[in-house]
């Protein structure tokens, strides 16, 4: 395989060679901060890196470790404000425009029309890669948040099934209480407290609160009713959750529903990639539904790389090029397989995803149409990071204190007023 | 040849200094008044250079969090620089007294102070955690009643992170406290015993006023501990249950890095250089003072 993308390599430099005569020694260069450094990500961020060197183009990898944005953001503020801005990094949402705002970013409309982005995106996603109308970033999974798994061993055992509304799932929770098992494996950390959140804000006030309350962050919405209720919903869950909850990762939690301990867990499609690399089969070893009231809806995060601007052309060149092949259909699979999320193109063929990623991806194409797909906002997709920070602090403070649901509201208005002023 | 040569003698310790003072003077001072003048901007994700008044501050002021996080820094503090020096004298007062093993015994205390804070607070978290560590041995044991869950008890999770800062550092602060009493005039004590009094009231009357500047150096040490302790937080708790461990530094680490807000994140470091300042000086001024000092 080396060999052959060795030789390609080879093939192609001559090639550039014969074309360009002098200036034969310049190859498209491109620099990528990213922080995708666990097994299944790098090895997908490996087969990027071999398609890039067998197009001729030369691949400067500055990855991040550790997993998280924090870092590597702060590395990327040190380096544009030194002039020397990486060709390509990994943002999200919001982000590109904050940078876009800077006027950092490089368009790229020219790759996105040539590779027909446009019809291959759903709008809402196509929208948060531009700025100010020009293709500024390159999309390359979706994730979706709300998803509930459950070991189906486990139901058996106790006679229930897949909880459709919240009435079935407190029956189910009586039972697996009774039977001496955690009915909801939670991890204790303000992220995945504020995550289960958003799934609630969308199950019970629907697509059309969400928007209004987690999106275009309305007063009146953040601190009426509906949002109360939804408080009440997450002090009834805080009920099933077992008392050593706190601090716990998300992927201990996953353990749970694979050694049978507990019941559901609700929470994004990146714990089915922990499944596979434990060796589970979608559908056999566990099962995945909406949770209750998403029937309607679906919560997407989507991971993409934004380009940044550079007066060098080989970078350009080698920004092009890169921007190319993340949106080809065959880096999108590879990638997307190892990561378990599925592909943002709605124009390919799944014949090599699960049925959990099938149900997702047709989940997708639905909501598109019905208006219930939906920007996460606990997970950068909506809102700034100060307003998600405001909204994780109460719901967290909510989830591990006794705080009623009305005063959970109410603070809920009055940290976002104050994150946004 | 010899004015020079004199010349050079005279300023060299100056010249050597130089380069470390010009350092300090831009990586220590400079950034203090960068950091001051940054949280009276409005920077958001990157540094503006717009002034626009104390609006970070009023901004930090009205945030519950940040309330939480100083009453935790009230309780931490206090208590860790208290049951700290407490139990450092304690030590060092019973090693003094000519024991066996004595080197032996020094080491052991001063030995967690080898560990970083993040290997203290992993191994205090999965000890003090109820379903792995304490509670669960005592519960395989035969008693089934004990329990001991302040780690995941929002009320209490602020002083199970005292434990584990006391446990890491008494041993340094003994250590000092030692070297100390070894200082201490044995002719005086000596004095003190032929006029008859006992061992309690030698220590309490004598040795330990005279090793005032011991307690200088600990409690600065102490201090600015507390008030940056970070590691062991995010290693034990990670801010939570909820935010109810949260110190200024969590806080303004959260502020800067993972909000994007940059002013805030500004005026929490200096509201923690003020409460450094805030202690620290004074004490600094009635130590320093000349003609304070007796001996």
């Amino acid at each position: 395989m080396r060999q052959a993308s060795n030789l390609l390599r080879g093939v192609a430099c001559a090639v550039g060679l014969c074309l360009s005569g002098t200036a034969a020694q310049a190859a498209p260069t491109v620099e990528v901060l990213h922080w995708m450094t666990s097994g299944g990500q790098a090895k997908a961020m490996k087969s990027l890196k071999d398609d890039m060197e067998s197009q001729g183009g030369k691949w400067i990898d500055t990855p991040v470790g550790g997993g998280s944005s924090e870092e590597a953001l702060t590395k990327l503020r040190a380096r544009v404000l030194g002039g020397d801005a990486p060709s390509s990094v990994q943002l999200k949402g919001p982000l590109i425009q904050e940078w876009g705002a800077l006027g950092v970013l490089q368009p790229i409309d020219d790759v996105a029309a040539a590779g027909k982005w446009e019809q291959a995106l759903p709008k809402s996603v196509a929208a948060t890669m531009k700025y100010k109308g020009q293709w500024v970033a390159a999309p390359v999974n979706v994730h979706r948040l709300d998803w509930m798994y459950a070991n189906p061993a486990v139901l058996k055992k106790v006679g229930i099934t897949m909880p459709a509304t919240w009435e079935q799932f407190d029956t189910a929770a009586a039972k697996l209480k009774a039977a001496g098992i955690t009915p909801l494996a939670h991890g204790g950390q303000a992220w995945q407290d504020a995550s289960l959140w958003e799934v609630i804000v969308i199950s019970v006030g629907g697509p059309a609160f969400h928007q209004k309350a987690l999106v275009e962050l309305d007063p009146k919405a953040l601190g009426g009713e509906t949002m109360q209720k939804v408080f009440d919903r997450m002090r009834k869950l805080r009920g099933y959750v077992d008392p050593n909850f706190s601090g716990r990762d998300w992927n201990l939690a996953t353990a749970m529903i694979m050694n049978g301990t507990a019941g559901f867990q609700i929470m994004g499609d990146w714990v089915k990639g922990d499944m596979t690399a434990a060796g589970k089969q979608a559908g056999k070893d566990y099962v995945c539904a909406n949770p209750p009231g998403t029937d309607n809806a679906f919560l997407f995060i989507v991971d993409s790389f934004a380009m940044f601007k550079s007066k060098d052309a080989e970078r350009l060149a080698g920004q092009k090029l890169f921007a190319r092949l993340l949106m080809e259909p065959r880096f999108q699979e590879n990638f997307n397989l190892a990561k378990g999320s599925i592909p943002v193109r709605t124009d390919m063929k799944l014949d090599k995803f699960d049925s959990c990623a099938l149900a997702a991806s047709e989940h997708m194409a639905k909501t598109v149409k019905s208006g219930g797909f939906a920007p996460s906002a606990i997970h950068d997709m909506a809102v700034p990071m100060a307003v998600k920070g405001a909204m994780t602090d109460v719901v967290t403070k909510h989830f591990n204190s006794d705080m009623s649901s009305a005063e959970a509201a109410r603070r809920l208005a009055d940290a976002v007023k104050l994150a946004r002023e | 040849m010899a004015p020079a040569r004199r010349w050079l003698q005279h300023n060299l310790s100056a010249l050597i200094m130089a380069p470390t003072a010009a350092v300090t003077l831009v990586f220590v001072y400079g950034f203090i008044a960068w950091t001051v003048y940054m949280s009276f901007t409005g920077s958001r994700m990157m540094p503006v250079y717009e002034l626009i008044g104390f609006d970070a501050y009023t901004r930090l002021w009205q945030m519950e969090r940040w309330g939480v996080s100083i009453r935790n820094l009230l309780i931490f503090g206090g208590l860790f620089m208290v049951l700290n020096l407490a139990l450092g004298l304690l030590l060092a007062v019973l090693l003094d007294q000519r024991i066996r093993f004595e080197g032996t015994l020094r080491a052991i205390f001063l030995y967690p102070m080898a560990l970083s804070f993040i290997v203290t607070g992993t191994v205090w978290k999965w000890m003090l955690n109820p379903g792995l560590g304490l509670e669960r041995s005592v519960h395989l044991l035969g008693f089934t009643s004990f329990k001991f869950d302040w780690i995941i008890d929002p009320d209490y999770a602020i002083y199970t992170i005292v434990i584990a800062g006391v446990w890491q550092t008494s041993g340094l602060i003994m250590a000092m406290f030692l070297a100390a009493l070894r200082g201490v005039d044995q002719d005086v004590v000596k004095a003190a015993y032929m006029d008859g009094a006992s061992m309690p009231q030698i220590y309490w009357g004598i040795i330990i006023p005279s090793i005032r500047p011991a307690f200088f150096s600990a409690i600065v040490v102490l201090a600015h501990l507390a008030v940056k302790s970070f590691d062991l937080v995010i290693a034990m708790t990670n801010g939570g249950p909820g935010y109810a461990t949260d110190l200024p530094s969590i806080f303004m680490y959260a502020m800067s890095f993972q909000r994007n807000n940059i002013a805030v994140g500004s005026a929490t470091a200096v509201m923690m250089l003020c409460t450094v300042m805030a202690i620290v000086v004074p004490y600094l001024y009635s130590e320093l003072r000349p003609g304070r000092r007796h001996d």
